[in-house]
């Protein structure tokens, strides 16, 4: 579990992260989401231990980072950014030094099961300086995991690898999940949706929203749209949706496209369906459309400016 | 204290793959060895004692400026690499780190020095030389090399540029060496600052050791500047942690 109560750092007059208040329990994959320099990094730096923070506290399994700290560390499992590797030494031979700092007892099996784990063993003998980057990124998740911590904490951990790396990582962290508390960061919003139980949007060191990504979205939404699409389109089509109950707007995208915003609470999709097949169109596709991620975040992200523009006149 | 053997071995598994160790030692015994050779010439010509002496001496200086090349990588490159971090965020106190890698540091300084020991049993094979000033003599080199390692760690500490870490190494060794010398040139310092400076100064221990006369003043000096040096590391390293 990771408790984060008032995390305020600063460096001199440079605020990084200021009264982030968050919980993971176990089992949850939490997504922290922002744009580079939101101050993704610096949290998971004080939450492992590494800097301390200006104000607030942090506990991971109960331990305070802070006053506790090597205890807190023996749960944590963490992948910096930047991977840290010494390239000189074989795959083996890294992760066994790690397993030796973090205190593992039965060494030989805790590599290789992080190295099974993480489907690296066929380069276990491997100068890491010649892993190809992927190889690299999953060596540096087997490190974290060698411990078998409760908690973890991945900075960026798809970063750089390749679409099919991706989804094996992401598949990874998923089936850790299950029985474990991890803190991921990505600015990559698809990912957030689709490995994460909930997310923390973070903007300007600020937690800015906080939900599921369902959730997320459903909250920004304010009115529920649907998309279909018509086999064979025609002026009036526009004009009967309009007319359909419920119905606020239609917009046309073309090629038989339409998009509908409904108002919220009212289910349409029959009453839409009914319609077209009335009019003979031909109806191919009926589905809702979610805000995607990246709509969310930009809303979020933009009202920033504009309140700061306002302060300053 | 398993920390600090994991991470002293893991440094010296990494030393011995760079090509830096190897070129540091052969350049290091290329030129002890012809100075030996040198001095082995001038007690013949001049039918002189057989001494290690004036070698060991040289040795010294040479680690002065050869030793931060050892210690320039031990904490730069952790950092610059970024497993500083991954380190620091293990359960590992940071004495440990820093103990570990000042034993690395100085089981390759041991390393180099070994083979030195060829020097007086050239002596003893072919003359007769006293054993006495020779054990003392290398105690010396032994404790001077804990005090240079010790220099160039703290220097590694400070930078993650190894350059930037040999240099001050460098420089920090030339200080403790030419202590002494600074104030002198002043004739308004205190005799009292230079009474200091010159327990401070290295070079004055040496010479007790190279002389055979054994003082346990030296050798404290030797000890407590290097636990001085260290402390100062470890607190370097801690330093990030501290609030504000």
């Amino acid at each position: 579990m990771i408790e984060a109560e008032g995390l305020t750092k600063r460096y001199g007059p440079v605020t990084a992260i200021e009264n982030l208040t968050f919980r993971v329990e176990k089992g949850e994959i939490v997504g922290f989401l922002g744009p580079n320099g939101a101050g993704k990094t610096t949290t998971m730096r004080v939450l492992t231990g590494y800097l301390p923070s200006t104000e607030g506290t942090a506990r991971i399994a109960g331990y305070d980072i802070f006053t506790q700290s090597i205890e807190a560390r023996r749960h944590i499992g963490y992948m910096p950014e930047t991977v840290p590797l010494y390239p000189e030494m074989t795959v083996r031979g890294y992760l066994h030094f790690m397993a030796e700092i973090r205190g593992v007892k039965d060494r030989r099996r805790a590599v290789n099961e992080a190295m099974e784990l993480c489907h690296i063993e066929d380069r276990a003998n491997d100068i890491i300086a010649t892993l190809s980057k992927g190889y690299r990124q999953r060596v540096g998740l087997a490190q974290a995991l060698l411990h078998r911590p409760d908690v973890l904490i991945l900075d960026e951990p798809t970063i750089g690898l390749d679409p099919r790396q991706i989804i094996e990582v992401r598949e990874l962290i998923r089936e850790l999940g299950q029985t474990r508390t991890i803190l991921i960061s990505t600015h990559i919003l698809p990912e957030a949706s689709q490995v994460c139980t909930r997310v923390l949007i973070i903007h300007k060191g600020r937690i800015v929203a906080e939900d599921t990504p369902a959730g997320l979205s459903q909250r920004l939404q304010g009115a529920e749209r649907l998309a279909i699409q018509v086999a064979r389109p025609a002026p009036e089509v526009a004009d009967a949706l309009t007319a359909v109950p419920g119905v606020r707007a239609v917009e046309s995208a073309g090629d038989g496209r339409y998009e509908i915003t409904s108002t919220p609470g009212m289910d349409i999709r029959t009453a839409i369906a009914e319609t077209v097949v009335r009019g003979g169109w031909g109806l191919l596709e009926l589905r809702p459309v979610g805000m995607s991620l990246e709509e969310i975040f930009l809303q979020l992200t933009r009202e920033e400016p504009a309140s700061q523009e306002e302060s300053h006149a | 204290m398993r920390n600090m053997f994991a991470i002293a071995k893991r440094e010296l598994q990494s030393f011995l793959v760079s090509p830096i160790a190897y070129l540091v030692t052969a350049a290091f015994l290329l030129i002890s060895g012809l100075y030996f050779w040198f001095t082995l010439n001038w007690m013949v010509t001049y039918r002189d004692i057989p001494t290690v002496r004036y070698t060991v001496e040289f040795m010294v200086v040479v680690f002065v400026f050869a030793a931060p090349l050892i210690t320039m990588r031990l904490l730069a490159q952790e950092r610059r690499m970024g497993t500083l971090e991954l380190v620091l965020t293990s359960p590992v106190k940071e004495w440990e780190l820093v103990m570990g890698k000042f034993f690395a540091g100085f089981a390759l300084y041991l390393l180099m020095v070994l083979p030195t020991l060829l020097y007086p049993l050239t002596l003893e094979i072919f003359g007769n030389p006293d054993w006495g000033p020779i054990w003392s003599s290398y105690l010396g080199l032994l404790l001077f090399g804990a005090v240079l390692t010790a220099v160039g760690l703290l220097a590694s500490a400070l930078t993650e540029n190894q350059i930037v870490a040999a240099v001050l190494g460098v420089a920090g060794n030339l200080l403790l060496w030419f202590f002494a010398g600074i104030p002198t040139y002043d004739p308004s310092s205190s005799p009292r600052l230079i009474q200091i400076l010159k327990i401070l100064d290295l070079r004055q221990h040496l010479d007790t050791f190279l002389s055979g006369a054994l003082d346990t003043r030296d050798i404290i000096y030797c000890l407590s500047m290097t636990a001085f040096l260290l402390f100062v590391t470890t607190r370097i390293l801690e330093a990030r942690r501290w609030r504000a």
